[in-house]
C-alpha cells in the first residue's frame, strides 16, 4: 500500500526519513533532530523547530494551526495546498519546511475576504476542499494581470484541480474581478 | 442567494475533519491485504519496532458481529481468515506519531496462501473461482415489456452493439476521514460523510452498542459524489475500534493514495444492445443485457444495477423491451455509489447505440431521437406511463438551437474536407434520470424532518441531510425562509448529529432538495399550525408568536415535524420490476462539439450545451454549478479517467497518473433549464445532482464518431484507444482494397 509521503519523494527520500526514528511528521512534539529557523508568515515572524523531512504543509496545518491550507493529493498535482513563497504560488506539500527559512510565506488566511466576493457570487466554491488553493491562485492572477497577455485564465488555473464546479464558476469569478478593477 | 458557507470556504475558515482541534489523540491506520484472494496464514510484526507502543486491533477485537451492515452482511469490518480483494482491511494500528505509524504499517506482513481470483467480470467464472452463490452473480434483475423476440424477428432492421465503461474514482478533493472519541460512555464519531444514519447503523451493529451509546456527527464534507455514501461506515468502525481499544481519541484520515486504492469506485459495465427498428427509424424492440462488476462484496451493487437497468432503454417509446441485468462478484475492491448510480453506464450504451442506429439508417441522430422520445401517455420500460406535461421535443430543440447544431454540422463538413490533421463533429444525447430512491425505497426510508422554533423567534431545521458542496445548507435555508416568510438569517440549519436530528434518510439519489426539501416545507407548516396559524400567516407574526410561545413554555421546545408520504397514484411491483420506478424524472438533451487531432488522437471538447427540465430551479447559481460540475466529471469519465488494474489493485492510485480534467481541458459548459413544477417536490423541484453525469459521455463519443467515422464503444476513450480504433480501421480498409 501507499503511504502518502509522496510529497517528500523528490527531496530527501526514504533513507533520510528512516534515519530519524520516532520523529513526527505531523507532530505535536519536537524531535531530537529538529531544525530551528525563522520565517515570515502572513506578515509576522515565526520561529519553528521541525523535522528535516517535514513538509511546509504539515508545519502550517499541524504545528501552527493554519488549517485553511488543505492537503488534496500530497504530490503537487491538485493545488489545494497552494501558498505564496516569496510571492510565488507553490504547492506546500512539495516544499520541505526548512526551505522557507528567512523567506516570506503567505497562506489563505492572509487573503482579504473582500477580494473573494467575486468568486463567491459566481459560484467558484462548492465543497470547499480545493477552494483555499483556488482562492490563492485566483488572487495571484489578479495581482499579475500582465500574465493574461500570454496566458488564458484557464491555463493559469490548470494547477488547481476542482471536482465540483467544472471551473466555470472559478473562471467567471476571476474574470469579473479583473473587469471590476480595470 | 449565494452559497451560505461560501465565504468560510474561500477564506479557509471552514473546518473539515482533519482541521478540527483535538488533544492527545492517536492517528489510526489500516494494514491491508496484499492479495486479491486467499487464506491469511500469518500476520508478522517486523523487528525494530516496539510494538507495545502501538494500539493493535484485528477481527477478534470486535464486540459484535464482524459485519458492515448494509444490504447484505457479507463484508467484514476486518478480514478474519480469508481475504477477497487487494487492500481489504486486515489489521488496525494507532500511535500518536504519524510518521512512526506509517513505518509500523509497512513493517506488518500479511501472509496469504493465494486462491484463484476472479479479475474480469466479463468472463464466466471457473468452478474454482466461484465465491458467491452458485455462479458469482450478486444480483440478477429482469425488466420485461411486450414480446421482444417476436418483435425482433419481425423487425426490418436489427442493430447490435456492445458498449463498455470503466471504473471511475470519485476524487472528492477532501479524502475520507473520521475521528472517534469517548464522551463519558458515549462513543462519538465525527467525520466526512453523506449518510450519518448509515454510519450509526453500522456502528450499532458491529459494536453491539445501543443507540444511546453512539453518536455520529457530520463534519463539513469536501465532496462526496457517492464515495462518502457507504464507505464512511468502514472507516468509522475502524476509528471506533481503535478508540475502544486505546481509550483515546483516534483520527483516521486517508491520504490520496490510500483513498484511491482502497475505497469504492464507479461500477465498470458491459452493455449489449439488440434493437429492432423500422426503416424510418421507429424503435420496435430493445433487447438489452447489462453486466456490472460488483467487486468483492455486495455493498450497494443490487441497487446500482436496479437503477442502471431501469434507465437502460432511455427516454424512448418502445412496445417491446427486455432488460437483463447482472451484477457480478469479482475479487476487485468493491464498487459502490457514484453520482448517477448505474444510470450513466446504461445511458452511455443506449445513447451511443442510438447514434449507431441513426448511422445505419442514414438518419440525422437528432431526427432519430425526435421520432422516439416519449410523448405523454406513452410508457417506459417498466410500464410507467409518463404524463407530466413536459415537452421533451422542446428540450431537444432548445439544445440543438443553443448548440447551433445544423450550422455547425455543415461547417464541420467543410472543415473536415480541408483540414489535414483535425476533425470536428457534433454529438448528442437525450436522457432522463429518476429522482429519489427507486421503487418503494422512499417509503422504506420513512424520512422524518423537524423544524424547531427558537426562543428568539428564529427556527432551526433538523435533518440528517448534509452539505457536501451541492448546496443543501443554502437550499434548505431558502426553502424554510420562503415557507414561513422569514429572512434567511432567521433560519439555522442544524449540524447533522444523530443525537439531535431525526433520520431524514441519506444524502444520495438526487433526493435532498426534492424529497427532504419538501419535508422541510411541511415541517415548517406543522410548526406554524402548532402556533395556531394557517398558511397565510408569515414573517413577523411567526417570529413574534414563537417568542410568545417560549415565554409561556420555559424549558420546552416547539417542534414542527414532517414524515414522508408517498405521492398518490404511484404503484411499484418490486418482484416483477414493473410500475412507477420513480415518482418523477428529470429530462435532458446535451449536445457536444469536439475536435479530434489525428496526429495525437487527442479529443478536445470545444463546446457542450446542457439543457434540462428539472421541475423548478430552486437556486439558479447552485443548480448551474451542479450541472457544470457533473458535466466536467462525466467528460473526465468519457475521455481521461482510467483505473489501471494490476492483480486486482489499482496501479495508478495517485493524481499524477489518474487524470481528471483541469480548467484547461474543458470549455465553458453552457447550461439552460426548463421548468415544469413537480407537485410533490419542494417548490416544484425535481432531483438534479446526478442527471448531468448521464449525458456527456455519449454526447462526446457520438461527436467523436461524427468527426472521425470511427465507432468508439469503450470509455475512457483515451488517445491510445482512439488511435487503435482509427488505425486498425484504416489498415482494414487498405487490406480490403
Amino acid at each position: 500500500m501507499r503511504n502518502g509521503e509522496c510529497g517528500m519523494r523528490n527531496d530527501k527520500g526514504e533513507s533520510k526519513r528512516d534515519a530519524t526514528p520516532g520523529t513526527a511528521n505531523s507532530a505535536f512534539r519536537i524531535p531530537h533532530s529538529a531544525l530551528t529557523f525563522t520565517f515570515t508568515l502572513n506578515g509576522a515572524p515565526v520561529t519553528v523547530s521541525v523535522d528535516p523531512t517535514e513538509r511546509l504543509l504539515d508545519t502550517l496545518r499541524y504545528r501552527l494551526g493554519l488549517t485553511g491550507t488543505k492537503e488534496g493529493c500530497g504530490e503537487g498535482e491538485c493545488g489545494a495546498c497552494t501558498v505564496y513563497l516569496d510571492g510565488l504560488p507553490v504547492n506546500s506539500c512539495l516544499v520541505p519546511a526548512y526551505q522557507v527559512r528567512e523567506a516570506r510565506v503567505e497562506t489563505v488566511e492572509s487573503l482579504d475576504p473582500a477580494a473573494l466576493e467575486s468568486l463567491l457570487v459566481h459560484g467558484a466554491t462548492q465543497c470547499g476542499a480545493c477552494t483555499p488553493g483556488v482562492a490563492m491562485t485566483a488572487c495571484w492572477i489578479q495581482s499579475h494581470r500582465d500574465l493574461l497577455t500570454t496566458h488564458t485564465i484557464r491555463e493559469l488555473m490548470a494547477g488547481n484541480l476542482c471536482r465540483c464546479t467544472g471551473y466555470d464558476g472559478i473562471v467567471d469569478g476571476i474574470t469579473a474581478a479583473l473587469e471590476a478593477r480595470s | 442567494m449565494h452559497r451560505l458557507e461560501g465565504l468560510a470556504k474561500l477564506t479557509g475558515r471552514e473546518r473539515y475533519v482533519d482541521d478540527l482541534p483535538l488533544d492527545s489523540f492517536l492517528w489510526g491506520m489500516t494494514v491491508r491485504s496484499p492479495a486479491p484472494r486467499g487464506r491469511i496464514t500469518a500476520v508478522r510484526f517486523g523487528a525494530g519496532i516496539d510494538w507495545s507502543q502501538y494500539t493493535i486491533v484485528d477481527h477478534r477485537d470486535l464486540p459484535g458481529p464482524n459485519e458492515i451492515a448494509l444490504i447484505e452482511p457479507d463484508q467484514p469490518v476486518l478480514a478474519a481468515n480469508i481475504v477477497r480483494h487487494v487492500h481489504e482491511p486486515v489489521l488496525l494500528l494507532a500511535h500518536p506519531d504519524r510518521a512512526a505509524l506509517r513505518r509500523a504499517v509497512r513493517a506488518v506482513t500479511i501472509e496469504i496462501a493465494p486462491e484463484p481470483a476472479v479479475l474480469d467480470f466479463r468472463i464466466a467464472p471457473r468452478p474454482d473461482q466461484i465465491q458467491y452463490g452458485a455462479d458469482n452473480v450478486l444480483k440478477h434483475l429482469v425488466i420485461s415489456k411486450g414480446n421482444v423476440e417476436r418483435a425482433l424477428a419481425k423487425a426490418p432492421l436489427v442493430v447490435e452493439g456492445t458498449y463498455e465503461t470503466g471504473a471511475q474514482e470519485h476524487v472528492y478533493l477532501e479524502p475520507q476521514g473520521m475521528i472517534a472519541e469517548l464522551d463519558g460512555g458515549v462513543l462519538v464519531l465525527r467525520g466526512s460523510m453523506q449518510c450519518p444514519y448509515y454510519v450509526l447503523k453500522a456502528l450499532l451493529h458491529a459494536l453491539g452498542r445501543d443507540a444511546q451509546q453512539v453518536r455520529v456527527i457530520q463534519t463539513p464534507t469536501g465532496g462526496g459524489f457517492g464515495g462518502k455514501e457507504e464507505y464512511p461506515s468502514t472507516i468509522a468502525l475502524h476509528a471506533a475500534l481503535l478508540t475502544l481499544q486505546s481509550g483515546k481519541p483516534v483520527k483516521v484520515v486517508y491520504d490520496r493514495g490510500e483513498d484511491m486504492a482502497a475505497t469504492t469506485k464507479r461500477h465498470p459495465s458491459l452493455v449489449r444492445h439488440r434493437t429492432g427498428v423500422t426503416r424510418d427509424g421507429r424503435l420496435l424492440a430493445q433487447d438489452i443485457e447489462v453486466v456490472m462488476d460488483g467487486g468483492a462484496y455486495v455493498t450497494l451493487s443490487p441497487v446500482v444495477l436496479s437503477r442502471g437497468i431501469i434507465h437502460a432503454a432511455g427516454p424512448y417509446h418502445c412496445e417491446h423491451v427486455r432488460i437483463d441485468g447482472r451484477a457480478m462478484f469479482t475479487n476487485a475492491v468493491p464498487f459502490g455509489a457514484f453520482r448517477g448510480f448505474g444510470a450513466p453506464q446504461t445511458h452511455f450504451a443506449n445513447e451511443r447505440h442510438m447514434h449507431r442506429i441513426a448511422a445505419c439508417l442514414g438518419l440525422d441522430p437528432a431526427e432519430l431521437r425526435r421520432r422516439n422520445l416519449l410523448a405523454d401517455g406513452q410508457s417506459t420500460a417498466t410500464g410507467q406511463v409518463i404524463a407530466d406535461g413536459t415537452d421533451r421535443l422542446a428540450i431537444l430543440d432548445q439544445a440543438l438551437t443553443l448548440a447551433d447544431y445544423d450550422a455547425k454540422r455543415t461547417a464541420h463538413a467543410g472543415f473536415n474536407a480541408t483540414n489535414a490533421t483535425k476533425r470536428r463533429g457534433m454529438g448528442l444525447a437525450t436522457f432522463h434520470h429518476g429522482a429519489g430512491f427507486t421503487g418503494s425505497g422512499e417509503v422504506m426510508l420513512a424520512s422524518r424532518v423537524h423544524v424547531a422554533g427558537l426562543p428568539d423567534g428564529r427556527i432551526e431545521v433538523r435533518s440528517a441531510n448534509i452539505e457536501m458542496g451541492q448546496g443543501t445548507l443554502t437550499v434548505f435555508t431558502e426553502l424554510a425562509a420562503a415557507r414561513l416568510g422569514l429572512r434567511p438569517s432567521d433560519v439555522i440549519i442544524a449540524t447533522a448529529d444523530t443525537a439531535r436530528v431525526p433520520n431524514s434518510g441519506p444524502t444520495v439519489a438526487s433526493r435532498t432538495s426534492m424529497v427532504v426539501g419538501g419535508l422541510v416545507e411541511r415541517a415548517c407548516d406543522d410548526l406554524r399550525k402548532q402556533l395556531g396559524f394557517d398558511r397565510s400567516i408569515k414573517g413577523d407574526a411567526v417570529r413574534a408568536a414563537l417568542v410568545r410561545w417560549y415565554k409561556k413554555h420555559p424549558g420546552e421546545t416547539l417542534l414542527g415535524e414532517a414524515l414522508y408520504e408517498r405521492p398518490p397514484g404511484i404503484v411499484w411491483d418490486d418482484v416483477a420490476y414493473r410500475g412507477d420506478a420513480y415518482g418523477t424524472y428529470a429530462w435532458a438533451a446535451y449536445v457536444a462539439e469536439v475536435e479530434v487531432d489525428l496526429r495525437t488522437y487527442d479529443v478536445r471538447v470545444l463546446d457542450i450545451v446542457a439543457v434540462q427540465e428539472i421541475g423548478k430551479v430552486l437556486n439558479e447559481l447552485l443548480a448551474r454549478g451542479q450541472v457544470q460540475g457533473g458535466v466536467a466529471q462525466a467528460i473526465g469519465w468519457a475521455l481521461l479517467e482510467e483505473c489501471r488494474w494490476k492483480d486486482g489493485a489499482m496501479a495508478n492510485a495517485q493524481l499524477t497518473n489518474y487524470i481528471i480534467p483541469t480548467s484547461d481541458d474543458l470549455p465553458s459548459i453552457r447550461v439552460a433549464f426548463l421548468e415544469n413544477p413537480y407537485a410533490f417536490g419542494a417548490q416544484g423541484a425535481k432531483g438534479l445532482g446526478e442527471l448531468p453525469m448521464d449525458g456527456p459521455a455519449p454526447a462526446v463519443l457520438n461527436a467523436v464518431a461524427a468527426a472521425t467515422g470511427a465507432d468508439p464503444c469503450v470509455i475512457p476513450l483515451t488517445p491510445e484507444r482512439l488511435m487503435e480504433l482509427i488505425e486498425n480501421a484504416e489498415w482494414g480498409m487498405r487490406n480490403a482494397e
